[in-house]
C-alpha cells in the first residue's frame, strides 16, 4: 500500500485491474486505492508477472503492506516483492496487522438478528456518535467493561477517518474524508510551518497578445489559457530557485530534482485535491494545457493516479475564475511553497513615462520561512513575472 | 484599608460555629427570627451549636422546648404564619419524624389550603447521619424523604461557608426551608472571610473539577468523596465532584452539565437506596443526559439495615473512601 500523501496511514483496495499470471510494466494502472482524497489508481514501478495478489478487495490495509507479488523479469527470485511503494513511502512494520476489515462485500447485507444486535453492548454516547458520523458499530472494538464499546472507542474509530463500509459506495470521492484529509494537512502547515507571504504585480500584456495570436488559428478545444503559461514560467522559475521546490522532512529540507507541479483544483460539494503535472518545466506550453484538462476532469472525477498525488514538490493555486485578484495559499506540507495566481485585470499602468492600460495579474508566494528568506522569495517571483514577458520562449 | 480590601482576612472556625454565627447573625438582623428547641437554651444546645445565645438574646428569643417534637414545631408554623420568623431546631432527624404531621400536613399545605393569604417562613434545622455511635433512632439519613416534598427547599449545608451562610437565605423564604446538618461535620474546622455572608441556595457547586467521572454528593458525604477522587487521581481517574447544597430543588443544570462533559456518574448518598434521592438523581440523569452517558450510573449509599451501633458495624453500614473508589473505578471496568 504506498502512501499517497504525508496524512495517509491506510487504504482501502477496492479493485485489482490485474490478475495473477498477468504481464505488467512500470506505469501501468495494477489497482485502484480508497484514501480520504477519493479513489487512486495505483501505479507499477517493476516489470513482471503477477504471482499472486495478497490483499482482497475491500480490505483496508496499513501503509507498506505488500498487496501483490510478481515476479520480475527476467532473473529476478521467485518471490521479490513489488507493486512496491514509491521511493517515499514511509516504512511501516510489515507485521502490522490490518486496522480493519470490511465486510466480504456483499451486494445486499445480511441481515443482521435482534439477538446478535443485542449481544454488543454500546453506551448511549458511543451510539450516538457513532450515528451522528456515520460509523458501523460492527467495526468498532469495545474497550469499556466487558467489552462495551464506549464513546473513546467510537472516537479512536473516527480517527482512522474511514468511510463507512456498511453502504458500499461506488469508488470515488468521499467529501466527508476529503475534507477531514484538508483539515489534518491545513492543521498541520499552520502549525508547523512558519509561512511568509510576498505579493508582485506582473503586467501579462504580452501573454495576452501572444495567446490571442497564437489562439486565433485552434479550434476551441486546443486553446490555451493564460494559466498554462503561468504554470511553465512558475516551473522554470523553480528550477532556478530549488529553495522553493522540494520537501521539509523531519527537520531540513530535502531539494527536489523534478519539478511537479500540484495543481489545486476545487470539488463540486467542497473538496480541493492538487494532484502533480509532472516535470512541468520540460513540458510544452500545449502539452502543458493537455494535461491540465485532463487533470482537472480526472480528479472532479475522482480518479487520480497515485504518482500524481503523492509528489508534487510545489502548488499553485488560483482563484481568478471566481475574480479574486490576490489570494495567498496554504502549504502543502511537506512541500515548501504554494503560488497564487490571482484574478488578470486591466489596469492603468505606466510604460515608458505614459500611462496605459495594460493587462496585470498579482502573483503571490507563500513559503517556509525554515526553507527560504523574503529576499529568495522576491527574486523567485521576479523570476516569474521575467519569463511571463517572453511567453514564446516559455 | 486598600490592603484589607484585597484581602480580606479569614477566621479559622468550626461547622458549630458558623452555624452559631449564623443564628446570631438573623438574630441582630431581623428581630422576628427566634429559635426554640430541645436543650437550645441552658444546655447550649445538644451539639453545642446554640452555646451563649441564651445569655446574649435571653429567654423570649432562645426557647427551650418540652420534649415534643410535634407540638413545639406547630407553634412554630403559627408563629410563622402570625408573622415571627422561627427557627425550630430538631434534635435529629430521627425525631423530626415526630413532627412530621406537622411538617407536612401543616407547614407544606397551608398557603395552598388557604388560598395563598397564609405562608408559612419556618426554618427548621436538624441533624442528620451517622458516624457518632448514636445506634439506630438517632444516626439516619432521611433528608431524601424531605426532598419529596413539594412546597419546601431542602438544604445540606456541607462546609463553613455554606453553614454561616445559607440560614439568612432560607429565612428571606416564604415558604418552608429545612436544613440538615451533618453530625460528623460540627467538628470539623474551616476558613472563613471575616465578611462571610448569605450565599446562594439555589445551586449546586462544584468543588473539584474533573474530566472523567461526575461525582454527585451533600452533606457529610462530601469531604469522603472529595478524598475519594484525590485517590482516584493517583490512578489517572480525573474526578469530579459536585456538592448538591440544596437537595430540593435540586440545580439539574449544574448536574447535568458536568454529566454531558464527564460521561459517566456515580452519586454518593448516605440515605439507603431504594427509593431514594440518588434514585431520583440517577433517573433525571437518565431523562435528561442519556444520550451522554458513556457508562451505567453508579451509587454508593447506605447498607439497607438499621443503622448499627458498633462503631466498625456503623463504618461498614455507610459510604467510605474505599467503596466510592471502588465504585468509581469499576465504571471504568477497572477492579
Amino acid at each position: 500500500m504506498p502512501s499517497l500523501g504525508a496524512d495517509m496511514e491506510a487504504g482501502t483496495l477496492v479493485e485489482w485491474l490485474v490478475k495473477p499470471g498477468d504481464r505488467v510494466k512500470p506505469g501501468d494502472i495494477v489497482a485502484v486505492v480508497e484514501t480520504q482524497k477519493g479513489a487512486i489508481e495505483i501505479e507499477i514501478f517493476e516489470a513482471g508477472k503477477i504471482e499472486q495478489l495478497l490483499v482482497g478487495v475491500d480490505t483496508k490495509v496499513p501503509v507498506g503492506t505488500p498487496l501483490a507479488r510478481i515476479q520480475t523479469e527476467p532473473e529476478g527470485p521467485p518471490g521479490a516483492v513489488a507493486a512496491a511503494p514509491p521511493p517515499a513511502a514511509p516504512a511501516v512494520p510489515l507485521a502490522t496487522p490490518p486496522l480493519v476489515r470490511a465486510p466480504v462485500t456483499p451486494p445486499s447485507p445480511p441481515p443482521v438478528s435482534p439477538a446478535a444486535a443485542a449481544r454488543a453492548r454500546v453506551s448511549p454516547a458511543a451510539r450516538r456518535l457513532a450515528e451522528a458520523c456515520g460509523i458501523d458499530l460492527s467495526t468498532v472494538s469495545g474497550s469499556g467493561p466487558a467489552g462495551a464499546i464506549v464513546y473513546a472507542d467510537v472516537e479512536r474509530r473516527l480517527g482512522e477517518a474511514v468511510a463507512p463500509p456498511e453502504r458500499k459506495r461506488a469508488p470515488g470521492l468521499d467529501l466527508d474524508a476529503m475534507r477531514s484529509a484538508i483539515a489534518a494537512a491545513m492543521a498541520r502547515s499552520k502549525r508547523e510551518i512558519p509561512h511568509y507571504y510576498l505579493a508582485h504585480d506582473v503586467d501579462v500584456t504580452a501573454c495576452v497578445q501572444w495567446l490571442t495570436r497564437t489562439n486565433a488559428a485552434r479550434p476551441p478545444d486546443d486553446r490555451l489559457l493564460i494559466g498554462a503559461l503561468a504554470i511553465k514560467a512558475l516551473a522554470l522559475a523553480a528550477r532556478r530557485f530549488p529553495a522553493f521546490n522540494g520537501f521539509y522532512r523531519d527537520g531540513k529540507f530535502e531539494p527536489a530534482s523534478a519539478v511537479h507541479v500540484g495543481v489545486a483544483i476545487a470539488i463540486r460539494g467542497g473538496g480541493l485535491a492538487a494532484p502533480a503535472l509532472h516535470q512541468a518545466d520540460r513540458t510544452s506550453v500545449d502539452e502543458l494545457m493537455a494535461r491540465m484538462r485532463d487533470l482537472v476532469q480526472r480528479t472532479r472525477a475522482g480518479r487520480i493516479r497515485s504518482s500524481e498525488f503523492s509528489d508534487p514538490t510545489i502548488t499553485v493555486t488560483s482563484l481568478g475564475e471566481r475574480g479574486v485578484e490576490t489570494l495567498y495559499g496554504i502549504i502543502y506540507p511537506p512541500q515548501v511553497a504554494i503560488v497564487g495566481i490571482g484574478k488578470m485585470v486591466t489596469r492603468p499602468w505606466v510604460i515608458d513615462g505614459a500611462i496605459g492600460p495594460r493587462s496585470v495579474v498579482t502573483i503571490t508566494l507563500s513559503a517556509d520561512h525554515r526553507v527560504s528568506d523574503g529576499h529568495a522569495g522576491a527574486l523567485f517571483l521576479a523570476e516569474i513575472g521575467r519569463l511571463l514577458q517572453e511567453p514564446d520562449k516559455l | 484599608m486598600p490592603q484589607e480590601m484585597i484581602h480580606p482576612g479569614t477566621t479559622e472556625l468550626t461547622y458549630r460555629d458558623a452555624v452559631r454565627e449564623a443564628i446570631r447573625d438573623a438574630m441582630r438582623r431581623d428581630d422576628r427570627v427566634f429559635l426554640m428547641g430541645e436543650d437550645v437554651g441552658r444546655y447550649g444546645g445538644c451539639y453545642a451549636v446554640s452555646k451563649g445565645l441564651l445569655a446574649e438574646f435571653g429567654p423570649e428569643r432562645i426557647r427551650d422546648t418540652p420534649l415534643s417534637e410535634s407540638g413545639f414545631t406547630g407553634a412554630g408554623i403559627g408563629a410563622a404564619m402570625a408573622g415571627m420568623r422561627p427557627i425550630v431546631e430538631l434534635m435529629t432527624v430521627n425525631f423530626s419524624l415526630l413532627a412530621l404531621d406537622q411538617i407536612f400536613n401543616s407547614a407544606v399545605t397551608v398557603r395552598h389550603m388557604s388560598g395563598n393569604q397564609f405562608g408559612v417562613p419556618l426554618v427548621i434545622r436538624m441533624a442528620t447521619g451517622a458516624g457518632r455511635q448514636l445506634a439506630a433512632q438517632h444516626s439516619h439519613s432521611l433528608e431524601g424523604w424531605y426532598a419529596h416534598i413539594p412546597g419546601i427547599k431542602v438544604l445540606a449545608p456541607a462546609t463553613v461557608e455554606d453553614a454561616r451562610g445559607m440560614l439568612w437565605m432560607a429565612l428571606q423564604d416564604p415558604d418552608p426551608a429545612l436544613i440538615f446538618e451533618n453530625v460528623m461535620l460540627y467538628n470539623m474546622t474551616g476558613k472563613l472571610a471575616a465578611d462571610a455572608g448569605p450565599v446562594n441556595i439555589d445551586k449546586a457547586a462544584v468543588r473539584r473539577p474533573g474530566r472523567d467521572i461526575s461525582l454527585i454528593t451533600y452533606g457529610g458525604s462530601l469531604w469522603k468523596t472529595l478524598e475519594a477522587a484525590t485517590v482516584l487521581a493517583g490512578e489517572n481517574i480525573d474526578a469530579e465532584v459536585i456538592d448538591l447544597r440544596s437537595l430540593r430543588p435540586l440545580d439539574d443544570a449544574t448536574i447535568m452539565t458536568s454529566v454531558a462533559r464527564t460521561r459517566r456518574a456515580i452519586i454518593v448518598d448516605e440515605g439507603w437506596r431504594s427509593g431514594s434521592l440518588s434514585a431520583e438523581i440517577g433517573m433525571r440523569m437518565v431523562e435528561q443526559v442519556f444520550w451522554e452517558l458513556d457508562a451505567p450510573i453508579g451509587r454508593v449509599c447506605s447498607a439497607e439495615v438499621p443503622i448499627p451501633y458498633a462503631r466498625h458495624l456503623e463504618n461498614a453500614a455507610i459510604p467510605q473512601v474505599p467503596n466510592i473508589v471502588a465504585a468509581a473505578k469499576a465504571v471504568f471496568g477497572r477492579a
